[in-house]
C-alpha cells in the first residue's frame, strides 16, 4: 500500500507541476512538451486505480496522435512570445473565475456524491475480468446506440472539416496512381518490325 | 517492505536480462546488415576488425562513444539532448511485454497489445525534438516528414492489430500466442494474410526503414533529424531505430506466426516443441526481410508513401476487420488449445 501511496504523490506532483508549467512557460513547444508530461502522468494515475483501458487510450490517442499533431502545427508557427503574454494579467481574472466555477462543479459531483453514498464496486473485479474486456462488453451491448451516435458525430466532424478546407484551384496537376497503374506499354510504344536497309553496294552516297 | 525492496531489486534483474542481449542484439544486427547488404552488392562487408570483422559494431561502438557531442549554435540544449533519450527508451520499454516462451515474459499483463502501442507511438517524440532542438532546417525537414509518416501508418498498424484481437480474443500476449496453438495452419497468418503484410510493411515505414526512409533521406535532407547529432547521442537513436526494428519482426512473429510454438506437430520429438529457439528463427527471418528490403528497393516519394498508407492500407485493414470478425462469428476460426 505505501508504494502505492508513495506512487499517487510522484505521479500527482508531476501532473500538477506539469499543468502549471504549460502556462507558466514562454516557449510554446516547452508548453506543448509540459502538456504531454501532464497527460503522461494522469494516465500513471488512471493505472494505479486499476483503470489500465482508459490510462492506455490516453497515451495512444492524446500523448501518440493528438499533441504529436499540437506540436507539429506549434513548430510550424512563428509565434510572439512577447505577443502571447501580453494578456496574461488581464484575462487572469476570468480564468480564476472560470477555475473556480469549475472546481465548484466537480466538488459537487465528486465530492459531495462521494461523502452520500459508498462508492460502487469496481464492476469489472465484480464480472471476474479485466478492465478492458469488461469496458468492451459494456461498450458493445449495453451502450451500443451512444456509442454509434458518439462514432457518427465524430464522422460528421471530419467530414466537415475536410469540406471546409476543400479548395479546388485549377491549374494545379495531380498524378492519377491508378491511372498510371493501369497504362500498358501498347498504347505508349508502337513497334515496327520493318526490314533491315541495305543500301545499294555499288552506288556512292 | 525488505519484501518489497527485494521484489524491485528483482525486477531490475530480470529487465537487465533484456536489455543486454537486446543491445548485444543490436549490435550484431548491425553487423549482419553490413554483411548482406555488402554480399547483395557484390562487396566484402565488414571484414577487417576482429575474426570475419565480427567486432566491426564493437568497434563502431567504441568510437561513437568517444567522439565529441558537437551542440549546434543557437540549438535548445535541453531538447537536443533530451530527445535522443525520449526515442530509445519507448523502444526498450516495449520488451517489457514481449512473451519470449510459454510463461517467459517480464510483465504478463492483460492489455499487453495497448501497452506495446503507446510506447510505440511515443518514439517518434524523440524525433520531432531531435528536429526542432537541432536548428537546422534539414533535420526539421526530416522531423515533419516522419511525424507526418508515423502518425499515418500506426492507424493501419492499429487496424492490423484489431483484426488479430478479434481472433485471439484477448489483449494478452501470452493468450495470442496460444491462441495460434495447433499447427502451421492455426497461426494468424493465413486467415489474416493481408494484414500481416500490412502489420510488416508498417512497421517498416513505423520505424522508418528504407524503402520509406524519406525521415533520413540521405539524397535530399542530407540525414534527416539526426543530421545535427554526433557521438553517443547519435549512438542512442542508431539503437532506438533497430531496437525497434527488432521488436517489429518479434511483435509480427508472435501476432501472426505463432511467437514461440513450433511448425512442427508435437509428435516429432524436441523439433516440435514450443521454445525461445522457434521465437528466434521466427524474429530473424523476418528481421532479414528488413535488410532485404534495404537492398531492393528505391526510396518511395513522399506524396507516394501518404497514399499508400490513407489510400491502400487503412482500406484494406477496415474492411479485414470485418472478415474476421466474420470468421470468428461463424467460427471458422477458432482460438486454439
Amino acid at each position: 500500500m505505501t508504494i502505492q501511496l508513495l506512487a499517487f504523490y510522484f505521479f500527482a506532483f508531476f501532473a500538477v507541476l506539469g499543468a502549471l508549467l504549460v502556462i507558466t512557460l514562454r516557449n510554446p513547444v516547452h508548453a506543448v512538451l509540459s502538456l504531454v508530461l501532464t497527460f503522461f502522468s494522469v494516465a500513471c494515475i488512471w493505472m494505479l486505480m486499476q483503470a489500465e483501458f482508459l490510462a492506455l487510450v490516453l497515451i495512444v490517442v492524446y500523448v501518440g496522435a493528438v499533441m504529436v499533431l499540437f506540436l507539429f502545427v506549434v513548430m510550424m508557427l512563428d509565434i510572439k512570445v512577447a505577443a502571447a503574454r501580453e494578456g496574461f494579467i488581464r484575462h487572469l481574472p476570468v480564468g480564476i473565475g472560470v477555475a473556480l466555477i469549475m472546481l465548484a462543479e466537480m466538488v459537487t459531483l465528486i465530492g459531495l456524491r462521494a461523502m452520500q453514498v459508498a462508492p460502487p464496486p469496481n464492476p469489472a473485479a465484480m464480472h471476474g475480468e479485466s478492465n478492458v474486456a469488461w469496458i468492451g462488453t459494456a461498450l458493445y451491448t449495453q451502450y451500443l446506440l451512444p456509442f454509434e451516435v458518439a462514432a457518427m458525430i465524430l464522422t460528421v466532424g471530419i467530414v466537415a472539416a475536410v469540406a471546409l478546407t476543400l479548395r479546388h484551384r485549377v491549374g494545379v496537376r495531380h498524378q492519377n496512381a491508378s491511372q498510371q497503374v493501369a497504362a500498358v506499354a501498347r498504347d505508349r510504344v508502337r513497334l515496327v518490325s520493318m526490314p533491315a536497309e541495305r543500301g545499294d553496294p555499288g552506288a556512292q552516297p | 517492505m525488505l519484501a518489497q525492496l527485494l521484489l524491485v531489486l528483482w525486477t531490475l534483474a530480470k529487465v537487465l536480462a533484456i536489455t543486454l542481449p537486446l543491445v548485444i542484439a543490436v549490435a550484431m544486427f548491425v553487423y549482419w546488415e553490413r554483411k548482406v547488404i555488402g554480399w547483395m552488392h557484390v562487396r566484402m562487408g565488414p571484414n577487417q576488425v576482429g575474426p570475419l570483422g565480427l567486432l566491426q559494431a564493437f568497434a563502431d561502438v567504441v568510437k561513437l562513444l568517444i567522439k565529441e557531442i558537437v551542440v549546434p549554435t543557437n540549438a535548445n540544449r535541453f531538447l537536443f539532448f533530451l530527445a535522443p533519450m525520449l526515442a530509445l527508451v519507448p523502444a526498450l520499454a516495449a520488451w517489457a511485454v514481449i512473451p519470449f516462451s510459454d510463461g517467459l515474459v517480464l510483465s504478463n499483463i492483460n492489455a499487453g497489445v495497448l501497452y506495446l502501442l503507446a510506447m510505440t507511438s511515443m518514439g517518434v517524440y524523440g524525433i520531432i525534438l531531435a528536429g526542432w532542438a537541432s536548428n537546422s532546417r534539414y533535420a526539421l525537414l526530416g522531423a515533419m516528414r516522419s511525424a507526418a509518416q508515423m502518425v499515418s501508418y500506426e492507424l493501419a498498424m492499429g487496424l492490423a492489430l484489431v483484426c488479430v484481437l478479434v481472433l485471439a480474443g484477448s489483449l494478452n500476449l501470452s493468450r495470442i500466442v496460444e491462441a495460434q496453438g495447433g499447427g502451421l495452419l492455426h497461426w494468424f497468418w493465413l486467415p489474416l494474410l493481408p494484414m500481416a503484410v500490412i502489420y510488416f510493411v508498417s512497421g517498416t515505414a513505423e520505424t522508418n526503414r528504407a524503402p520509406f526512409d524519406v525521415a533520413e533521406g540521405e539524397s535530399e535532407i542530407v540525414a534527416g533529424f539526426h543530421v545535427e547529432y554526433s557521438g553517443s547521442a547519435f549512438a542512442l537513436f542508431f539503437l532506438a531505430e533497430y531496437a525497434n526494428m527488432i521488436l517489429v519482426a518479434f511483435l509480427a512473429s508472435i501476432l501472426f506466426f505463432g511467437g514461440w510454438l513450433s511448425p512442427f506437430p508435437s509428435t516429432w520429438g524436441p523439433i516440435g516443441q514450443g521454445s525461445f529457439f522457434w521465437l528466434l528463427t521466427k524474429a530473424f527471418l523476418l528481421a532479414f526481410l528488413f535488410l532485404w528490403f534495404r537492398a531492393s528497393f528505391p526510396r518511395y516519394r513522399y506524396d507516394q508513401i501518404m497514399r499508400l498508407g490513407w489510400k491502400v492500407f487503412i482500406p484494406i485493414a477496415l474492411v479485414w476487420v470485418l472478415v474476421a470478425g466474420l470468421l470468428k462469428y461463424f467460427h471458422i476460426v477458432t482460438p486454439g488449445a
